[in-house]
């Protein structure tokens, strides 16, 4: 039987037994560690994890130190998620063949992966996992960049972000490309669960995350991870930033159960303009030129057009 | 239990993916993580088979490429448990990160690779090129002639990778085609005792060990990548030859069948030595025979293990020799060839005043035939007999077109 944690506050959140150390590397400010604990503290199960190639991985796993208490494995870039499903795989074998250590627990497999390894290089990775129906969950921190290596574009940059790749410069507004849409590609392999959270809204996370930990099969989680070296914010902003995003509905929260089940989660009470959202980033500031405000309009109509197709889906029950 | 033994004749007549594919089945393996590939195919479905049919147990994941095949194996052997697979040629290429990061986290994995040439052009058949890619991916490699070595030398690899003193996976080798597609008579062990050798699977620092958390795949940089490296290479150096011996000595004890990390055939009174490796060494042992009987004292030494490289068995196997010619299955792309650099490296600093050249042939598969080596022994004595290499270091043998030779 899972266990999962019951936190009634964020007090008691914040103060309870974690198996991520605040010792690591990752900048100040920086939301991954953030949520990588709300992760691992929505269960009080054991833990198989991976990181993929990244900024979680380079900052909790540097020779002779770890950050993890709990079993953890990086391979790679592109692999992680594969890495877990693996050992998965062999907790299925010894568990058949009556070799587990451990035989009354069973643990979860959890694979991190930031948004390049997880839209980009890891996508096929990724994919074959969903299909196999391996008992996992793979999160994205979605940070929308190269992070690690510096700020290039991924196929999670949004458009009009200056990125190192994609630099806004006196011919160029920056990305050219709209964002992946990854919840709905993972839904679309029939996966029992798949959401997108946001760590300002922790209870939301939990409830998710633990929804995704219960089931059979595959699950998959698009956490927004706001980047204060990469979006340039300053650090202490870290939530409000996060606050924009989710009440802007630039990243709005929902899941979709089998593959066809779409839930809203949250629904801001007041919805913030686009445009504030952008005004606080220094990846957007180019936008803020006479000539290209017409892409915060775009931006706007973007956004409204998938929240009604989002209210649309979840009227539809499809 | 809950899978059934198989009853094997003492003798069963099998080609080199089916031999592999029984010596999977015979080591019970807990994760097998593949993707089909010609021409090592055959294996994992043989496998799947086996698992179909109810004569294995564990898991079997298809996955959707040959790197998230070493990828998933490289999990599953962090996990704790025995772990295998198969695959040839680009499937090979595309693995190529995952073996670096396979043997640096030091995971007894086993790899069964059919080798066959790598595109461009594409070809399907048996070359070594795969096998020398991974030459310095840190794994112990090594080379079946014949069916029934690829089925032997599964047992070898489990017993020597596993060893908590090496903790480094292995690749089995054989020729695509030539050995995977040929059927043979092939000498088998009954299920028990094979098993009994290879034994159960003693994890070490395993994830699933769920009161000992361990971290695997860590980062190092200058501080202490280059001594995670060196501890890798000594104990490649130093601890894996005598494992491999010992894995040896006691599979012959088992089966009678003797193995060696060089195999030296008619060498004690030779004069011209061939050195190869694959199904052409079964060819040079006819055709040194056949030399013989014409006057030529002809030997050949197979390399049996590729990896860690025999340096001094070589050496010791080759320093009477008069002439010997080196034999490379992979193109060299501007260079004296892989064993011809092994092997000169080998001899470089003994006594030995043996002449050395270098043969390159059979790439894609192009058939290497006995006349091919009864030219290449005669030019081997005619060496001997002017005191000094009478052809160019490197020729290439078998291709079209004017005779090509260089160095």
């Amino acid at each position: 039987m899972s266990e999962m944690k019951k936190i009634k506050n964020l007090k008691e959140f914040s103060t309870s037994a974690d198996r991520f150390e605040g010792a690591n590397l990752l900048c100040p400010g920086c939301a991954h560690s953030i949520i990588v604990r709300e992760v691992l503290n929505a269960t009080n199960d054991d833990l198989i994890l991976s990181a993929s190639t990244g900024c979680l991985e380079v900052c909790t796993a540097v020779y002779p130190y770890t950050s993890w208490d709990a079993s953890w494995i990086h391979i790679g870039f592109e692999n992680g998620s594969t890495a877990v499903a693996g050992a998965e795989s062999m907790y299925k074998a010894l568990k058949t063949k009556g070799r587990l250590k451990q035989p009354d627990r069973k643990p979860k497999f959890v694979s991190f992966a930031g948004d390049g390894a997880s839209y980009d290089i890891g996508f096929q990775w990724i994919s074959g996992c969903m299909e196999r129906g391996h008992t996992m969950m793979h999160v994205v921190l979605d940070n929308e960049v190269y992070a690690n290596t510096g700020g290039q574009r991924s196929s999670s940059t949004p458009i009009g972000s200056s990125a190192t790749t994609s630099p806004a410069g006196r011919k160029s507004y920056g990305e050219k490309k709209n964002k992946k849409d990854m919840v709905s590609i993972m839904a679309s392999h029939g996966i029992p669960y798949a959401a997108q959270v946001s760590p300002n809204k922790w209870k939301d996370m939990v409830k998710k995350i633990q929804h995704g930990l219960s089931v059979e099969g595959p699950s998959f989680i698009n956490a927004i991870s706001a980047c204060t070296t990469e979006w340039k914010f300053d650090p202490k902003d870290t939530m409000a930033i996060t606050d924009l995003a989710t009440d802007s509905l630039v990243f709005p929260l929902y899941e979709i159960i089998d593959g066809h089940e779409l839930n809203i989660t949250y629904r801001p009470k007041n919805v913030v303009p686009v445009e504030e959202y952008l005004a606080a980033q220094g990846r957007f500031k180019h936008l803020f030129k006479d000539e290209y405000k017409y892409l915060i309009k775009e931006w706007q109509e973007r956004v409204d057009a998938q929240w009604a197709y989002l209210q649309r889906r979840e009227e539809a029950r499809v | 239990m809950a899978f059934d033994k198989l009853e094997l004749r003492d003798i069963e007549v099998w080609d080199g993916n089916f031999a592999a594919a029984q010596a999977l089945r015979q080591c019970q393996i807990d994760v097998v993580a593949a993707y089909p590939i010609t021409p090592s195919t055959p294996i994992v479905e043989g496998y799947a088979k086996f698992l179909a049919d109810g004569y294995v147990e564990g898991e079997f994941v298809m996955v959707e490429s040959e790197h998230a095949a070493m990828s998933g194996c490289i999990g599953a052997a962090a996990a704790g448990g025995r772990v295998a697979t198969a695959t040839s040629s680009q499937g090979f290429a595309l693995m190529v990160e995952t073996l670096y990061q396979a043997s640096g986290m030091r995971l007894p994995i086993v790899l069964n690779v059919v080798n066959r040439a790598l595109a461009a052009p594409l070809n399907v058949n048996g070359d070594h090129s795969d096998m020398y890619l991974g030459r310095d991916s840190g794994w112990i490699q090594l080379d079946a002639y014949n069916p029934q070595e690829a089925y032997d030398l599964n047992f070898i690899a489990f017993k020597v990778a596993e060893d908590h003193d090496v903790r480094l996976p292995c690749m089995v080798h054989q020729d695509g085609f030539m050995t995977s597609h040929t059927a043979q008579g092939v000498k088998t062990l009954d299920d028990d005792s094979a098993y009994g050798f290879v034994g159960e699977f003693q994890p070490m620092n395993d994830m699933l060990d769920l009161d000992n958390p361990v971290t695997h795949g860590v980062q190092t940089e200058e501080d202490w990548h280059f001594e995670h490296k060196a501890r890798q290479h000594r104990d490649l150096m130093l601890n894996v030859a005598p494992k491999i011996q010992a894995a040896f000595d006691a599979f012959e004890k088992l089966s009678g069948r003797k193995y060696n990390m060089v195999e030296k055939y008619e060498m004690e009174d030779a004069d011209v030595a061939v050195v190869c490796m694959g199904t052409s060494v079964e060819t040079a042992r006819e055709v040194a025979l056949e030399m013989r009987k014409e006057g030529i004292k002809a030997g050949v030494v197979g390399i049996r293990v590729f990896r860690p490289f025999p340096f001094m068995e070589i050496a010791a196997a080759l320093k009477d020799i008069k002439a010997i010619a080196t034999l490379d299955r992979s193109s060299p792309n501007g260079a004296a060839g892989m064993l011809f650099n092994e092997i000169a490296g080998a001899l470089f600093n003994t006594d030995t005043k043996a002449l050395l050249s270098g043969y390159v042939y059979g790439l894609g598969g192009r058939d290497l035939t006995k006349a091919h080596l009864r030219d290449l022994y005669k030019e081997l004595q005619a060496n001997v007999d002017a005191g000094k290499v009478t052809t160019q270091l490197q020729q290439f043998i078998g291709v079209r077109g004017p005779k090509l030779a260089f160095l």
